[in-house]
């Protein structure tokens, strides 16, 4: 039924297209977070595109990770009827809101990453991944290039905006280094040109952040000791709170349909 | 299946249009990619534009309304990711029906990567004609517009705002 490599080993597949819809879903929820409260009224209407975007893609994935798995679970069942371990995003991604600066900046960070790691993955073996890969980029492209223009303004804005970004960029920073760590049960999926490493991107995240931050008259941190967790399960005490708003009304009437 | 049935069953669905932008149909768009049979039902292909377009579910839905009442019927709507939705497949009548109704269409090869369009340069700068003037003199107001597939811009000798439909 699937277009997956004879040999792929389906239970890996599952669980990598699960990670990577995770990290969609739950930025993208984020971002609807922000409905209503936008700084102006074009800010409003990018901050509730770019959630669009990567709720899409969240869909697309959560839904082929159930037909690869098929037992029966459909997106909403993913993405609403699992619990707080069987998450594993990015912790960068259910970083609380804070500030405009804050959103921006996990924005920048985020995309600095998915734009190319889903550029690279258009050449996946798996043509359903490549497929999906070739719209994600396409949309990461976008998110990349508006939160960089905000990086500039506000980096190089006022004494307050720098100030703002700056702590932001001291809060978020140690959530960075989880990005690039391989996972063993995924390297057969890299091997077999399904999945990508993703040390591969790690100098170019780097050369986009670290140009863009400079030109945003930014510091980088200091390297030094990172975060991690999200990718096995752990989340940050925020995450729960962000399940219960998420998975609210499918916990209270299960199976719900309007 | 006679091939006048499917013949008949494609015009009706190449005729449904983008709830969003209704001087497109979803032939226009490139969003129709194939009229099909499994046993005795109707088996329309069409493929998603953005990953989060909410339009989507409409169009299936229009598709299959418009089959039905032609009296086309048992019908589905599928849907594939592969291969994926570009601008590029807009047909050179779209492209000309976008423009008149006001938006800008996208640049043409941007989609595949091959154009001018400029998307993928973290700061690089389009060129977007006004459709109403013809002035290439324009600067982009806002990256997000009021759909997915539009940014706002205006045009600085008409000094007119309008929408580009984004590449993809």
């Amino acid at each position: 039924m699937t277009d997956t490599p004879p040999d792929a080993p389906a239970a890996a597949l599952v669980r990598y297209v699960l990670r990577r819809a995770d990290d969609a879903l739950i930025l993208g929820h984020r971002l609807s977070e922000w409905c209503g409260h936008a700084p102006i009224l074009e800010e409003e209407m990018a901050l509730a595109n770019m959630g669009l975007d990567l709720i899409g893609q969240a869909r697309a994935l959560y839904t082929y990770a159930g037909e690869v798995e098929g037992a029966g679970r459909d997106e909403d069942a993913f993405a609403y009827r699992r619990l707080e371990r069987e998450y594993q995003n990015l912790l960068l991604v259910e970083q609380p809101n804070g500030d405009f600066a804050a959103t921006m900046l996990r924005q920048f960070l985020y995309a600095a990453y998915a734009d190319p790691y889903w550029r690279a993955m258009m050449a996946s073996t798996d043509a359903t991944l490549a497929a999906i890969a070739a719209k994600a980029e396409k949309e990461m492209a976008y998110h990349l290039r508006h939160a960089a223009e905000w990086m500039l303004r506000l980096g190089d804005g006022t004494a307050e905006s720098h100030r703002r970004l700056a702590d932001a960029l001291t809060n978020l920073w140690p959530y960075t280094g989880e990005i690039f760590a391989p996972m063993a049960e995924e390297a057969a999926l890299v091997a077999a040109g399904i999945a990508i490493d993703p040390q591969t991107l790690c100098a170019t995240w780097h050369d986009t952040v670290r140009q863009t931050l400079g030109a945003a008259t930014l510091d980088l941190p200091a390297e030094g000791w990172m975060q991690s967790g999200g990718r096995q399960g752990r989340h940050c005490e925020a995450f729960g709170h962000l399940l219960t708003e998420l998975q609210y009304v499918q916990r209270l009437i299960p199976e719900a349909t309007w | 299946m006679t091939p006048a049935r499917r013949e008949q069953a494609w015009a009706v669905a190449a005729a449904v249009c983008d709830p969003e932008i209704p001087v497109l149909t979803i032939a226009d768009l490139g969003v129709l990619r194939d009229v099909r049979e499994d046993g005795e039902t109707l088996e329309v292909v069409i493929t998603p534009t953005y990953s989060g377009c909410p339009a989507m579910n409409m169009i299936a839905l229009e598709i299959e309304t418009a089959l039905d009442a032609a009296g086309l019927r048992p019908s589905r709507v599928v849907t594939v990711l592969s291969p994926a939705w570009t601008t590029d497949w807009l047909t050179a009548e779209g492209r000309r029906k976008l423009s008149e109704y006001g938006i800008a269409p996208p640049a043409i090869g941007a989609g595949t990567g091959t154009g001018t369009g400029g998307r993928r340069a973290l700061f690089a700068v389009d060129a977007v004609t006004c459709p109403r003037c013809g002035s290439t003199r324009t600067t982009r107001l806002a990256e997000f517009g009021s759909t997915s597939c539009k940014a706002l811009w205006r045009c600085e000798a008409c000094r007119e705002p309008f929408d580009y439909f984004k590449c993809h």
